[in-house]
């Protein structure tokens, strides 16, 4: 076991367990965010940046800060380690140049995303961001490209994070998607014009933090929170599918089923393409019961659960607006 | 003329081949280190030399050595990194070139010290010319018995192979090289692990760059401290500077660290003075990744000393002032040298090579090219200088390699110590766009 300190907070963590897992072990507002690191998926992370922490003193055993600031999310702690995020100006100056870095080239079409309310850079850029960018040159675009009977690829949106290839290359029987090219000209391809339509293939949708991945079952049905997300399952006779999922209803039609997520946006377990694709009745499923949808997003804006206020928000508000929310709370205050 | 421990015999004819090399003193080294040295002693001797790496970061090779992981029954790797792609820097491939069996001395000598059986050049694919003549050598060389099975009788192995790149500079980067070497995309790894403990094949290995490698060979056969006793303090030994740009005789020269940076330009023994008579306006001494530096801090430190070619006087007063000796590739720039257009030209090299995994230097690099090329061509504004300083800022210490900072160094110090040009491109878009067009303290001129 390791004992480190995170923005002043203790926590014990076994061995091996890196930065941001301990960090998402204390959870709340000082969790950085993790765009490319997944952690189901072996060999993803430290290549968006966006989990940047200062080490400021590297272990019990030789108390030296680390010269740079590190990728939480592939750091894995040492015993007496201490960790600067949320209190240190640095990081966050740093996080803010990443945000401003990923969205030079992405489109901010986020009125005509699918992705939009349960983005990950959204969300990111949100948290992290400027409202204004200094970027006047054209944005890199590409077509959109059809890779199969049920993803669609719109690379313009693509950030990079690698994740869908990871994901392909463990779940899937044969990868056949990967990066081509290099530098800001890189992109995600089927090298020439392959097909992605391996079983489990559709996970890559839900594992890609952008709307660079989506599911042409679901393109264009509904915006994600005028959805009503409800936990199913279903006995899946795929030997890897627990076919334990989650159904977006929109009245009485499930316009699409993904696998369940943690507060994380990680996938915890699995789904198969037919559980995903294939069976978008109720009477496939058996419902458990709502989804339940954890921090503060928009999916959660609409149903069976208040978004939380995070503290920050609470902090700046004037102090008649908090009493106002306490009296008469439309939101649920978290603190 | 300072001593040459490298380049002694490279304009001898026929010293390519085993024999002409063999009767110049070749393999001397090899015989040494195998039949009367233990591994530990060879790496002992290098520790002694103070040699320091020759790719550009100048990290001690003796200690790089020492801290090789050897888990008993795992085997060990020597990769030599002969990607040399660094704009500016041409020294290995013309070491390569002329002298193959030296880096094979090299090779045979360093692996022996590490106890690596199975080592590897991975060559810059561009330089295939160079392949076949490192192919031959290492044919030569197996059929005189330095490479094989039981080497000299000693019963230490060793199979050498030349691999070549597909073109990327990146690929230059060791654990990029380690990747492509593998056969997989050249990405960078995220360190650690570093390569000591988990590199090619998630095994140890060292990787050192061609001069360092070919450097062992006098080390070993004149002793590390003899080696030691050329150059200044820290910077020991000889480098081979490859000099270009404006300069009278341009070409690669083996120097005692230790030159003044005056004398290296200025002098006939070196590059022979700036040509057709011209001012020097400013040197990026140690390829295109190192900070620029105009003509007085080049050739006097910020204190006023006499800048020397080691490591430490180049890179005194920091990036404020000073710049690093790097690999070697020294950019003589004349007076009528646009300092905007070439840190444009630099950061293109850049925005190419990055490789696109890390985003800072994934967008960071085209944008910084594409500031630039806004401003050479004459539609900057004056906020787009800061622009450049912020952006190289953001990228610098945040990526997984270094050549997110080889790509934001170079523009932070053109803005620093040439501000004025750039601010001379916003407020004179005509003329600093005619062709040519460049900018003088006395007057801005056309050519």
């Amino acid at each position: 076991m390791a004992k480190i300190t995170f923005d002043g907070i203790e926590i014990e963590v076994p061995d091996g367990t890196t930065i941001l897992n301990a960090a998402r072990k204390i959870g709340g507002n000082i969790v950085p965010p993790a765009m490319c690191y997944y952690t189901p998926i072996k060999g993803t992370g430290g290549k968006c940046r966006a989990c940047l922490v200062k080490v400021a003193a590297g272990s019990a055993k030789d108390p030296r800060p680390m010269p740079k600031l590190v990728p939480s999310c592939i750091t894995t702690v040492q015993d007496g380690m201490v960790v600067e995020n949320t209190t240190n100006q640095s990081v966050l100056d740093v996080r803010k140049g990443i945000v401003e870095m990923l969205l030079i080239n992405h489109p901010l079409d986020c009125p005509v995303c699918d992705q939009a309310g349960e983005c990950d850079l959204q969300n990111f850029a949100f948290e992290h961001g400027v409202a204004t960018t200094r970027y006047e040159e054209e944005r890199r675009t590409f077509e959109k490209i059809d890779i199969g009977p049920y993803i669609q690829l719109h690379m313009t949106r693509c950030i990079l994070c690698y994740r869908c290839v990871y994901t392909a290359d463990q779940l899937t029987e044969k990868r056949v998607h990967g990066v081509l090219g290099r530098g800001d000209a890189a992109e995600i391809g089927t090298y020439i014009d392959n097909i992605i339509d391996q079983d489990f293939s559709g996970n890559v949708i839900d594992v890609c933090p952008v709307g660079a991945l989506t599911d042409k079952t679901w393109r264009f049905k509904q915006r994600v929170w005028f959805t009503k997300p409800v936990n199913a399952h279903r006995n899946c006779s795929h030997e890897k599918c627990g076919g334990r999922v989650v159904l977006w209803y929109k009245g009485k039609d499930v316009l699409r089923v993904t696998a369940r997520k943690d507060e994380y946006g990680e996938v915890k377990e699995w789904i198969c393409n037919e559980c995903r694709f294939e069976k978008k009745e109720t009477a496939d499923w058996t419902i458990e019961g709502p989804a339940h949808i954890d921090r503060t997003s928009v999916i959660s804006a609409n149903h069976y659960e208040l978004p939380v206020l995070n503290a920050q928000v609470i902090a700046d508000l004037p102090e008649s607006s908090v009493r106002d929310l306490e009296n008469n709370p439309p939101l649920k205050l978290g603190r | 003329m300072g001593r040459k421990l490298l380049t002694e015999h490279i304009n001898v004819p026929g010293i390519d081949t085993f024999e002409v090399y063999r009767k110049h003193g070749g393999y001397r080294s090899v015989e040494k280190a195998l039949k009367t040295m233990t591994p530990d002693e060879v790496v002992e001797e290098v520790k002694k030399s103070g040699l320091r790496g020759r790719g550009g970061a100048g990290f001690p090779t003796g200690m790089k050595w020492s801290f090789l992981a050897k888990p008993v029954g795992v085997p060990r790797y020597l990769v030599c990194n002969a990607d040399e792609s660094e704009p500016g820097t041409f020294k290995d491939r013309h070491l390569m070139s002329r002298l193959p069996h030296l880096l094979i001395e090299g090779m045979i000598t360093s692996s022996y010290a590490l106890g690596a059986n199975t080592s590897y050049i991975y060559i810059r694919g561009e330089l295939l010319y160079v392949l076949r003549i490192l192919e031959k050598a290492i044919a030569e060389a197996y059929a005189n018995g330095f490479l094989g099975k039981n080497i000299l009788g000693s019963g230490y192995d060793l199979d050498l192979h030349v691999h070549p790149g597909g073109g990327a500079y990146i690929c230059g980067e060791e654990t990029a090289l380690l990747e492509s070497l593998e056969g997989k995309r050249g990405n960078p790894r995220n360190k650690p692990p570093f390569p000591a403990v988990q590199g090619l094949y998630a095994r140890p290995t060292v990787v050192n760059n061609v001069e360092s490698i070919s450097a062992v060979v006098p080390i070993i056969n004149d002793g590390g401290e003899e080696y030691a006793k050329l150059g200044v303090g820290k910077s020991t030994g000889t480098k081979l500077i490859s000099a270009c740009g404006h300069l009278n005789k341009p070409g690669i020269y083996e120097i005692e660290l230790g030159v003044p940076v005056e004398e290296f330009i200025y002098s006939d023994e070196y590059c022979g003075g700036i040509w057709k008579g011209r001012d020097l306006k400013a040197v990026v001494a140690g390829g295109s990744s190192v900070p620029i530096l105009p003509k007085e801090l080049i050739l006097k430190t910020a204190a006023g000393e006499n800048r020397l070619m080691t490591y430490e006087s180049l890179s005194d007063g920091g990036f404020v002032t000073g710049t690093m000796l790097g690999s070697g590739g020294f950019i003589a720039m004349d007076e009528t040298t646009c300092i905007v257009r070439n840190t444009w030209s630099f950061s293109r090299f850049y925005h190419h090579e990055s490789c696109g995994q890390c985003s800072p230097c994934r967008e960071g690099t085209g944008w910084l090219e594409k500031v630039l090329h806004r401003l050479e061509h004459g539609h900057g504004h004056m906020h787009d200088i800061d622009l450049l300083v912020s952006v190289a800022k953001q990228i610098e210490g945040n990526t997984i390699c270094p050549l997110g900072e080889a790509a934001a160094w170079p523009v932070a110090a053109a803005v620093r110590h040439f501000r004025h040009e750039f601010e001379w491109h916003v407020t004179n878009p005509a003329e600093a766009t005619r062709p040519g067009a460049y900018y003088s303290s006395k007057a801005a001129v056309g050519v």
